[in-house]
C-alpha cells in the first residue's frame, strides 16, 4: 500500500446558504482544494453526502458535481454512511490512492438542510436510525441521543449540567473560527437554563443544522512534488461499524464501533492514544464526545467529564477538543461534517488557522466522524510531515 | 402511506414475535435472518411475553412532524423478561413520575395516523402494570 497525503483544502461557510444550491457550494470547496493543491483535474471524485435526494430532490451528485466542477467524464460518486459520510468519503479516497488504483482523488463532503422546515430535517435525519422498529416509535435523532445520555446520568451519577463544559468549550472556540455558524461564546449558566428538546437532552447539547461543503484533494506521498499545496500525511482513517439500532448494541453506553476503528487507527498508524495532541470527536450532542472519549481510550467508562476537567480541552490544555469549534460551534451540516473536521485538523498542522486557535502542539490530530447514534465510525489520523 | 410495510410488520407490532435461534436457542427482536450469536440461519417464530423494566428513556418536547401533535411523550428501552432489550413509547403514565427500572407490560395503541384522511396505524406501547382487580 501507497502512503496518502492530503494536499489541497478548501471549505465554504457553515451557514444557512438560502443563496446557493447544492452543487455550487460543493463545487466551491471542490475547485479551492483543487486551487491549493495545483491541479487542473482528478482521477476521481467521491462526495460525502446524506441528504440531498430527500431534501434537494437530488441524487446523482458525483456525476453532477463532476460536471460542474469541470472535471467532465471524471469518476464521480456519492458516498452515503449517515452523519459519517463526510469522513466515509475521505475513505474511499485513501483506498482508491492507497491501492494504487488512482494518483488523485477530490473529495467533497456537502450538506443543505436548510431547504424545508427544522422539521422535516429533523424526521430525514432520523433516517439513520432504525427505520421500522425506531423511527416509527416516535424517535427522533435528539431523542436517540437522550436514551444514551439518560442513562450515562443514572450510571454514573452526573448532574445534567455537568455536560456544559463541551459546548461552552467548543462555542468558545468557535467565536476565532470565520467559516463556523456561532461565533458567539456562551456560559455554564446559559447552558443549564437552556430549552429542553429531548429529556435530558437541551438545545445547547445540540449541533445546530447546517449547509456546507468541505473538500481536499488526497494523493500518493511517492508523487508529492508534482503538487504545490503544503502537504499533510494521513497516518489512518478507519472505519468501525456497529449495530444501527441502539436496543439491540451489547452495551449501551460503549460505542463498539469507535472502539473498533480507533483500535485499527492506532494499528495501522503504530501510534497510541498518548501521542495525540488534539481531538476532534463528533459532538453532535454533548453525550457523544463524552462517549467517543471513552471507547477511544482517552479516559475511562464514565470519566469523559472528569477527565476532560483535569486534563483542560481548552486551547491551552493538555487535549484541546473541537479547535475550530466541533459540530456544536461550526455546525453540523451533516454529509459534509467528516469533511470539515478533517480538513480543519489539516489546517490546525498546517499552521494556517487562525492565530487565537493555533495551537503550541499541533503535529498529531485524530479526528472521529460518527454516524448515526455509533453504528459508522471513521477514525482517522493525520500528522505532519517530516517530524 | 407504506401500506406493505405495515402489513409486513403485523406480527410484530400486534404480537411482539421475533425469532428463536434452531441452534443456539438466542432470541432476537426484530426478527433476523442470522443469529446475532452463533450466525446460524435457522429460527422460528418466538412470540414475547411483553413485560420488561424500563432501562432508559426521553420525553420528546420537539418531534418529527408525524409525532408533533402528541408532544410531549415518552420514548424508552426496555428490557424484556426474556432477555431482549426493545425501543417503544411510554405511555399512560406522565413524564415525572417515569422512573429507570419500572415494571412495564405491552399494550396496543394508536402509533400515529397518516395525515387527516390516511389510515391509523397501531403498533405495541408499554405501559406501568395495570394492578390485577380481585373479587
Amino acid at each position: 500500500m501507497r502512503k496518502v497525503a492530503i494536499v489541497g483544502l478548501g471549505q465554504t461557510p457553515v451557514r444557512e446558504h438560502w443563496g446557493s444550491n447544492l452543487r455550487d457550494l460543493a463545487v466551491t470547496a471542490l475547485r479551492d482544494a483543487m486551487e491549493d493543491a495545483g491541479v487542473e483535474t482528478l482521477d476521481g471524485v467521491t462526495v460525502g453526502n446524506m441528504l440531498s435526494g430527500a431534501l434537494s430532490e437530488q441524487e446523482h451528485l458525483g456525476a453532477l458535481i463532476a460536471d460542474y466542477a469541470g472535471l467532465e467524464g471524471v469518476e464521480g460518486m456519492k458516498i452515503e454512511a449517515a452523519c459519517g459520510s463526510g469522513a466515509a468519503a475521505i475513505r474511499m479516497a485513501v483506498k482508491a490512492v492507497a491501492s494504487g488504483l488512482m494518483d488523485s482523488v477530490g473529495v467533497v463532503g456537502v450538506e443543505k438542510l436548510t431547504e424545508f422546515s427544522g422539521k422535516f430535517s429533523t424526521a430525514s435525519l432520523a433516517t439513520a436510525a432504525d427505520a421500522d422498529y425506531e423511527i416509527t416509535m416516535g424517535l427522533s435523532f435528539v431523542g436517540i441521543n437522550a436514551l444514551l445520555m439518560r442513562r450515562y446520568l443514572h450510571d454514573y451519577n452526573y448532574d445534567r449540567n455537568d455536560f456544559a463544559i463541551f459546548p461552552v468549550n467548543a462555542h468558545h472556540n468557535a467565536q476565532y473560527n470565520p467559516n463556523a455558524m456561532f461565533r458567539h461564546p456562551i456560559t455554564a449558566e446559559q447552558y443549564a437554563k437552556s430549552k429542553i428538546i429531548a429529556d435530558p437532552i437541551n438545545i445547547l447539547d445540540s449541533s445546530p443544522i447546517a449547509d456546507g461543503a468541505a473538500a481536499l484533494i488526497v494523493v500518493a506521498q511517492e508523487n508529492l512534488s508534482q503538487f504545490k499545496g503544503k502537504p499533510i500525511s494521513i497516518l489512518a482513517c478507519e472505519v468501525g461499524t456497529d449495530t444501527v439500532a441502539l436496543d439491540n448494541r451489547e452495551e449501551l453506553l460503549w460505542l463498539k464501533g469507535a472502539e473498533r476503528s480507533v483500535k485499527k487507527a492506532y494499528h495501522v498508524s503504530g501510534l497510541s492514544v498518548k501521542d495525540i495532541d488534539f481531538y476532534e470527536p463528533h459532538d453532535a450532542f454533548s453525550i457523544m464526545t463524552a462517549l467517543s472519549m471513552e471507547a477511544s481510550g482517552f479516559a475511562e467508562k464514565g470519566q469523559a467529564i472528569k477527565f476532560a476537567d483535569k486534563v483542560d480541552i481548552g486551547l491551552k490544555g493538555k487535549l484541546p477538543l473541537n479547535v475550530c469549534g466541533g459540530l456544536k460551534g461550526r455546525g453540523h451540516p451533516v454529509g459534509a461534517t467528516g469533511v470539515y473536521q478533517v480538513v480543519e485538523a489539516a489546517q490546525q498542522i498546517r499552521g494556517e488557522v487562525p492565530p487565537e486557535l493555533q495551537l503550541e502542539r499541533n503535529h498529531i490530530g485524530m479526528i472521529q466522524n460518527i454516524g448515526g447514534s455509533g453504528a459508522t465510525v471513521i477514525t482517522t489520523i493525520l500528522k505532519k510531515i517530516g517530524k | 402511506m407504506d401500506i406493505p410495510r405495515y402489513w409486513r410488520l403485523k406480527d410484530q407490532r400486534y404480537r411482539l414475535q421475533g425469532r428463536k435461534c434452531k441452534d443456539c436457542g438466542n432470541l432476537s427482536f426484530p426478527p433476523r435472518l442470522v443469529c446475532q450469536k452463533c450466525k446460524s440461519r435457522k429460527s422460528v417464530p418466538h412470540e414475547f411475553k411483553g413485560l420488561g423494566k424500563l432501562y432508559t428513556y426521553t420525553a420528546i418536547y420537539q418531534a418529527p412532524d408525524r409525532f408533533d401533535p402528541m408532544v410531549p411523550y415518552i420514548v424508552g428501552l426496555i428490557d424484556l423478561e426474556e432477555g431482549v432489550r426493545i425501543t417503544a413509547q411510554v405511555t399512560d403514565v406522565l413524564p415525572e413520575d417515569v422512573v429507570i427500572g419500572m415494571d412495564l407490560e405491552m399494550v396496543i395503541r394508536k402509533i400515529y395516523a397518516d395525515g387527516d384522511k390516511g389510515p391509523i396505524l397501531y403498533g405495541y406501547k408499554f405501559r406501568p402494570i395495570l394492578k390485577k382487580m380481585t373479587a
